[in-house]
């Protein structure tokens, strides 16, 4: 059963919301019940943006993430450091290894280091690493399908920037292979 | 249709266009910005005008002008604007005038901060500005409802002739959840024989108006209005009942702090406490019959809020002596964990069980 | 028999509540006219706020709101956006209007929004019982300026129409008076332009006419003609500020 509480975490401009956005749709369009909660305010301006989502079989009781995280994303060192301590036991922590070079301070929880990057200006444009991470993390949990994404994607971008679904679907890929045992 | 995935500001005002809304009067203001922002791009769209008023008060008593020519008319703000709006509001309850006011409430006193609060409770059930007078408030816990609810806002407010409050926080604001836009039921809608709409020389005029000088006449008025409210109280409560058979606790929580709480209630589950909670949709008209539905297992009330303790003014007066009744809160736009919730409950059954 | 004079289809057989000597019984008959004359009745809709004409809905023939102090230009927004097809009004004095309505005056102005206020200026507060105004001149006695309004403490009286005029969107403001027949023409003059200027959709405007307060000036109806002449006309002068024409 799927009950998925995730913080995507980075600066402002790494496209974290968009990251969790992505996620709570390919979520809508399974049919589960899905959520998106941003972090509001003066610190979103430069600082660190970050969002909650939740992806679940169930009715979704509070939206907010309590110490309960099952997975953080996070994009640079301040959102290591500031949301290590939000996931639970034996919680997934994908980090930007191409932007943090610190590790994993806990060692209940399983971590894993991504380049994304360097996997995304290799691949030819450096904006898609939020989707490098988000390939690593549906590896990791299988919450929603690829495909579902991609769908998902084709509905936020609309036919004018649908010349981009392949060079993002190539960042799910790649980022996947990251992590793929 | 197949569900949307909207921001909660965006969705209250596609739900108001959805409703026949044309006209929109607001001034910028954190967290509801994205409601204006909406109208601002697509209510012209749907043959309606939006305007950016120099202040929150010009904007309500645009509101009125507009809700006096027989507009389907809508405002929004937060908790420091709503304030400022109170005059207008006043007026319009005491015009019997149609119209949805949408408060994103933010934590205060004064400018407060910008963080989700419940702190407008008071504010918003006991009038808010002078005189007798009520708002049918609405305090959606998830932005479905939220949407509902607005659609619905706006035939209430029409069938009643009467300022309809949407209750939100910056969390119902802020936050993406799947929507989707449903008819809300028919209502046979009087007409509004009442507006400013010009005599055309074929009838006396029409005149909007709350002044009454005559002590008798302003009595009358205030009779009418109140009679109104009776016939609100009897048709329009709405509340949910959660999980409340057997309940050795019940909580009372609305909005945002209604679903921190059903997490509560799986943790305590999980340690053997049956809870349950009753939670008003309607704040105004309360709904007091739901506290006499409450099971003879349960030994105490715990109120939830994000304020120092508003709402629980209407839990004793609903429980009406008959259990303890407890209160969690917190304020200033911090958010009441789960486990804080789960603590409070068992410390007023009487520690760990 | 011929009829010389006959009560404007304008206003209602209500009595009027001012007290004797006011100007505002003459103001609300040249509103009432002109209305009549452009045969707009049938769809003018006024906006009273608090003041002396509270109870204007009670006298113009035609639909009608009562506002709180100082928000008739916001509530008259509301109304033309609703029906800009309508002829809308706003009735205001100068506490409502110069002092807790500024800000609704003056946006309205920005806006252009296209709607007509009759601003009446008797440089005191009359309903609530003679304070001073922002308009009240200098060394004028008032309830809230026993001495005389000193300018060091209050403040020169603001002159509205020389402010709005500087607005870009104002596209017609004039100050006329009422203390005799031949300013009274002219002021039905200034009322029917600016009530034509809407109806041709040229935008916000607004005539400021002087007029007195016998009752809380202490002075006999003629006697206050006498001193709005001799007073007021220096600080006020009347004429216009702004045309239509102009604005184009």
């Amino acid at each position: 059963m799927v009950n998925e509480r995730i913080i995507c975490a980075g600066f402002g401009g790494q496209g974290v919301m968009s990251m969790g956005q992505l996620l709570a749709y390919a979520g809508m369009i399974e049919g589960k019940n899905v959520s998106w909660l941003p972090s509001y305010g003066p610190e979103m301006r430069g600082g660190t943006a970050n969002c909650n989502v939740t992806v679940s079989d169930t009715p979704i009781g509070s939206p907010i993430i309590d110490h309960n995280a099952t997975a953080a994303i996070v994009m640079n060192l301040p959102s290591l450091i500031k949301f290590e301590k939000e996931l639970e036991k034996d919680g997934i922590l994908l980090i930007n290894s191409s932007l943090i070079e610190k590790k994993a301070e806990r060692d209940d929880v399983k971590a894993y280091y991504v380049p994304a990057n360097e996997i995304a200006v290799e691949i030819g444009n450096g904006k898609v690493a939020n989707m490098v991470m988000l390939g690593a993390y549906i590896e990791l949990t299988k919450v929603v399908k690829v495909e579902t994404v991609i769908e998902a994607l084709k509905k936020v971008f609309g036919p004018s920037k649908a010349h981009l679904i392949p060079l993002n679907e190539k960042a799910l890929e790649r980022g996947a292979e990251e992590v793929r045992g | 249709m197949a569900k949307i995935l909207m921001k909660g500001n965006e969705a209250i005002g596609a739900a108001a266009i959805k409703a026949g809304c044309k006209f929109f009067f607001g001034y910028p203001i954190t967290p509801q910005n994205e409601l204006p922002e909406y109208m601002a791009r697509e209510l012209g769209k749907a043959g309606g005008t939006f305007l950016q008023a120099e202040s929150e008060v010009a904007a309500i008593n645009m509101v009125y002008g507009a809700a006096g020519s027989g507009a389907r008319v809508m405002t929004s703000s937060s908790s420091p604007g709503i304030a400022l709006k109170q005059e207008g509001i006043s007026y319009i309850a005491g015009a019997e005038l149609p119209c949805v006011i949408v408060n994103i409430v933010r934590g205060g006193p004064g400018l407060g901060g910008i963080q989700p609060a419940q702190s407008d409770y008071y504010q918003s059930t006991r009038g808010g500005g002078n005189g007798d007078y009520k708002l049918v408030v609405y305090a959606p816990a998830n932005l479905q409802e939220a949407v509902d609810l607005v659609m619905e806002a706006f035939d209430v407010a029409d069938y009643y002739r009467n300022p309809v409050m949407v209750l939100g926080d910056g969390m119902i604001g802020q936050m993406m959840e799947p929507i989707e836009f449903r008819e809300p039921k028919k209502r046979e809608l009087p007409p509004k024989d009442w507006a400013t709409t010009g005599t055309e020389g074929k009838r006396k005029p029409n005149i909007i108006n709350s002044l009454r000088l005559d002590p008798a006449e302003l009595e009358k008025l205030n009779q009418k209005i109140q009679a109104k409210y009776r016939e609100i109280e009897k048709n329009e409560v709405r509340y949910e009942m959660y999980n409340i058979e057997n309940a050795e606790i019940v909580f009372a929580a609305y909005g945002t702090t209604s679903r921190i709480v059903k997490n509560a209630i799986e943790m305590l589950k999980q340690e053997g406490i049956n809870a349950g909670l009753i939670r008003p949709i309607t704040l105004w008209p309360f709904p007091h019959k739901a506290f006499d539905e409450i099971p003879e297992t349960a030994k105490a009330i715990l109120t939830v809020e994000m304020s120092c303790g508003q709402m629980i003014d209407d839990v004793k007066i609903a429980n009406n002596g008959r259990l303890p009744v407890g209160f969690y809160g917190r304020s200033g736009g911090m958010i009441p964990s789960p486990q804080e919730i789960v603590n409070k409950a068992k410390e007023m059954l009487g520690g760990a069980k | 028999m011929a009829v010389v004079f006959k009560r404007t289809e304008g206003l209602t057989e209500t009595p009027f509540h001012y007290c004797p000597g006011c100007t505002h019984g003459i103001i609300h008959r040249l509103v009432g006219e002109v209305l009549e004359e452009l045969g707009v009745l049938g769809k003018a809709v006024g906006v009273a706020p608090v003041g002396c004409s509270v109870l204007a809905y009670d006298y113009f023939n035609c639909d009608m709101h009562e506002a709180a102090h100082g928000r008739a230009p916001a509530v008259a927004t509301g109304i033309k956006r609703v029906l800009p097809e309508n002829v809308v009004f706003t009735y205001q004095g100068d506490g409502d209007l110069a002092s807790i309505g500024t800000a609704e005056i003056v946006h309205a102005a920005h806006r252009s929004e296209n709607i007509t206020t009759i601003f009446v200026n008797n440089a005191i507060y009359g309903m609530t019982g003679g304070q001073m105004a922002p308009t009240t001149l200098v060394g004028q006695k008032a309830t809230t300026s026993p001495y005389g309004r000193d300018p060091k403490h209050a403040g020169m009286p603001l002159k509205v129409s020389e402010m709005l005029a500087t607005i870009p969107g104002a596209s017609y403001v004039e100050r006329v008076s009422v203390h005799n027949p031949a300013n009274i023409r002219k002021a039905k003059k200034a009322i029917k332009k600016a009530f034509e200027c809407q109806l041709s959709g040229k935008g916000f405007s607004i005539v400021e006419v002087l007029s007195t307060c016998p009752t809380n000036w202490g002075l006999t109806p003629t006697e206050s003609l006498k001193w709005l002449e001799e007073n007021m006309l220096p600080y006020y002068p009347l004429g216009n500020f702004r045309s239509p024409e102009e604005v184009e």
